[in-house]
């Protein structure tokens, strides 16, 4: 039997040979977990766990007890309730704020928090518009940031701008965010705390060294929504255009910055608006591929290794995908054909995917064990395969995550 | 000639233009209806066909949207009540604890331009809110959409209800979002799945023939 160091030492390489293409020991499995640590123990509800964070150590402990993945998620999906209580934060909804339901996932709701004429403000000073109208619209108890503008503190006129520090809106405003700062700042510990345990007990590495999204996203998911920004690429391309490369260079040295010398190199990116349905190839080779694509290779330059998590369908976008650097970048699928996937991508770049949540959920454990030998055989040869689940896995059934891991174990082996 | 100008005008997604014909017509003395059947939704439907071969986009299906609706605003007090011969009624609506719309309203507007009569619900709407919003519309079609694990499990809760509640029989019922199959279908007694919205509209029709 080896020891957590072996084992993690074990899992690491097996993960980076599938991201350099080489054939691995095994085939490594890295499932994407929402929900399912907690219906699967069953004694804390989503609640109690964003309620009081250190819930999480029994929760994830009962999962890595029954299931060792080669990257394992700390516990970092299920957000601490007293910081967003704190920042009155308008972008989610909540079991025991907003749902009765004690043991649902929160929700992420869209909201128009740049408007459509607000492209050239944000193009012009993004920190200004992000500090007086975006945070102020983003996070209620946060409102006083719209009366705080330090460019008017050149000169004489510091007298003026620092005053609005008197302004009892302002001062309630900072307090909340020191608060904030200090209840986030304890959560990273725990995670950190959290993942130093989980290579101890389990010698499972952690799965990620951060996240990261498309350019095209973070206007359309967190300044305009969906709707709002695939209009924009009709009423407002230009600037639309402007606003992502602005966005992309902040990106790219956030991500950098804050990503590099963790104890893996795996760099998460969410894809959501470029898929399939929501664009033509035109308007995908136009708005939302460069600014990625000049993403993914400068945190791949930088030595880490990019994983591309495509939520939605990308069977018309395959061509595009490997112009970026050969064998330091994974593309994890959800919808996808990956015969398809694998000859387009095969001998260039490490793919990942894609059972099915729906065989999770409702299919049998045979289904599972037929999809998981179907993925292998199809995605394994000549190295290059992670396997996952299509999408975040919710109320999976146990037997069929079972299955998953007991297939991979077996049949994966080389 | 009008009426093909503001076709084109819808299927452009060109919502000035639109505006500027409505009035024009109505002041020219053209019948409302034909402004929206010929004009509006002709449009609309020769766009749903582009999308359903994959021509045009989600983007393309949103601004004609856009023009579509600032026109039927234009000439809402216009028409005649019961004039439009409609090929049906559609109940439409995603499941509780599910916010996803865009596939949803896809389905609506190629329902709406292939001539049914939509009555939208919304989304996160409760089982018993659906049970009913048939009860009072008497709709041919109900069509809901789901597009996370956790919630696709309503669609099946709403069956049931339905049946409880003495409104399963006549009405047909379709289902829909990404993570719902065939399977799911036959599995809880819906009547239809269609993976996409033009197949919602075929569905629909073939439903009711
Ligand atoms: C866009 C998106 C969002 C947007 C939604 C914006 C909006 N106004 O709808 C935002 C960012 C708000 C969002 C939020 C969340 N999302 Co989301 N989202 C997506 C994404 C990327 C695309 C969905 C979409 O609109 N596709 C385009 C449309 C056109 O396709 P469609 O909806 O499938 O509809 C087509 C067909 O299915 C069909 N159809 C649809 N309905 C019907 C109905 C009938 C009757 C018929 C016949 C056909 C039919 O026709 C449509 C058109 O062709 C999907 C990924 C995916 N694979 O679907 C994730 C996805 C659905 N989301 C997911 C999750 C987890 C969430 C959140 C819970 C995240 C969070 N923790 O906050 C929240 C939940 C919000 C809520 N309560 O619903 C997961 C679900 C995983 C699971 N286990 O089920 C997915 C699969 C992403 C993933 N890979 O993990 N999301």
């Amino acid at each position: 039997m080896p020891n957590t160091q072996e084992l993690y030492d074990a899992r690491i390489k097996r993960v980076a040979d599938a991201v350099q293409l080489i054939e691995p020991d095994r085939i490594p499995i890295v499932p994407v977990f929402q929900a399912f640590p907690v219906y699967y123990m069953n004694k804390w509800t989503i609640q109690d766990l964003m309620k009081d964070y250190h819930k999480c150590t029994e929760v994830y402990d009962h999962l890595y007890d029954h299931f060792q993945p080669d990257l394992g998620w700390d516990p970092i999906l299920f957000y601490p309730v007293n910081y967003m209580e704190t920042t009155g934060i308008n972008w989610f909804r909540w079991p025991g704020k907003h749902f009765d339901n004690s043991n649902v996932m929160y929700q992420y709701i869209e909201g128009e928090y740049m408007k459509g004429d607000e492209y050239p403000e944000a193009i012009r000073d993004m920190t200004k518009f992000m500090m007086n109208k975006w945070i102020p619209r983003s996070f209620s108890k946060l409102s006083g940031l719209a009366k705080v503008d330090f460019r008017n503190s050149m000169w004489f006129g510091h007298m003026g701008a620092f005053a609005a520090f008197s302004d009892p809106e302002v001062q309630e405003s900072f307090k909340a965010l020191f608060k904030a700062g200090q209840e986030l700042m304890d959560w990273f510990i725990y995670l950190g705390e959290y993942q130093a345990h989980m290579k101890e007990k389990y010698g499972i590495p952690p799965l990620y060294a951060g996240f990261a999204y498309a350019p095209f996203d973070m206007i359309g998911d967190s300044l305009r929504g969906t709707k709002e920004i695939l209009m924009d690429m009709y009423d407002h391309p230009d600037e639309l255009l402007e606003l992502i490369e602005v966005a992309t260079d902040f990106a790219i040295q956030d991500t950098i910055a804050g990503s590099s010398g963790k104890a893996t190199p795996y760099v998460w990116y969410w894809l959501h608006k470029g898929v399939d349905d929501f664009m033509s190839k035109a308007q995908f080779e136009k708005f939302y591929w460069p600014s990625l694509r000049r993403y993914i290779t400068a945190v791949a330059d930088a030595g880490l290794t990019p994983v591309i998590y495509v939520e939605g369908s990308y069977n018309h976008r395959l061509e595009y995908l490997s112009e970026v650097p050969k064998g330091k970048v994974v593309y994890d699928f959800e919808y996808i054909d990956m015969a398809a996937a694998k000859k387009a991508l095969g001998g260039h770049s490490c793919i990942m995917g894609n059972v099915p949540a729906y065989t999770l959920s409702y299919g049998s454990k045979q289904d599972t064990i037929d999809c998981v030998k179907s993925l292998i055989d199809t995605c394994a040869p000549g190295g290059g395969y992670i396997l996952d689940t299509g999408t975040m896995i919710d109320d999976a059934k146990p037997e069929n995550i079972e299955a998953m891991f007991e297939t991979v174990y077996t049949y994966g082996k080389r | 000639m009008i009426l093909e100008e503001l076709a084109i005008a819808v299927e452009t997604g060109d919502m000035k233009k639109v505006q500027a014909l409505i009035p024009q017509g109505l002041a020219d003395g053209v019948d409302p209806q034909d402004l929206l059947d010929k004009g509006l939704l002709a449009g609309m439907a020769a766009l749903g066909a582009r999308f359903k071969a994959g021509e045009v986009f989600v983007p393309e299906v949103l601004i004609a949207a856009r023009a579509l609706n600032a026109g039927t605003v234009l000439l809402k007090d216009k028409l005649v009540a019961g004039q439009s011969v409609s090929k049906g009624k559609v109940v439409i609506a995603t499941v509780s604890g599910d916010l996803h719309d865009i596939g949803k309203n896809l389905v609506l507007m190629m329902l709406e331009s292939t001539g049914f009569e939509v009555i939208d619900l919304g989304v996160d709407v409760p089982v018993e809110a659906v049970v009913e919003a048939v009860r009072e519309n008497k709709p041919d079609i109900l069509a809901m959409s789901a597009l996370l694990t956790t919630t696709m499990a309503f669609q099946k809760d709403i069956v049931e209800a339905l049946k409880v509640a003495g409104l399963r029989d006549g009405l047909k019922i379709m289902i829909g979002g990404a993570p719902v199959t065939q399977d799911f279908c036959d599995n809880i007694g819906a009547d239809s799945y269609s993976p996409d919205a033009p197949g919602a509209a075929d569905a629909a029709l073939a439903l009711l023939s």
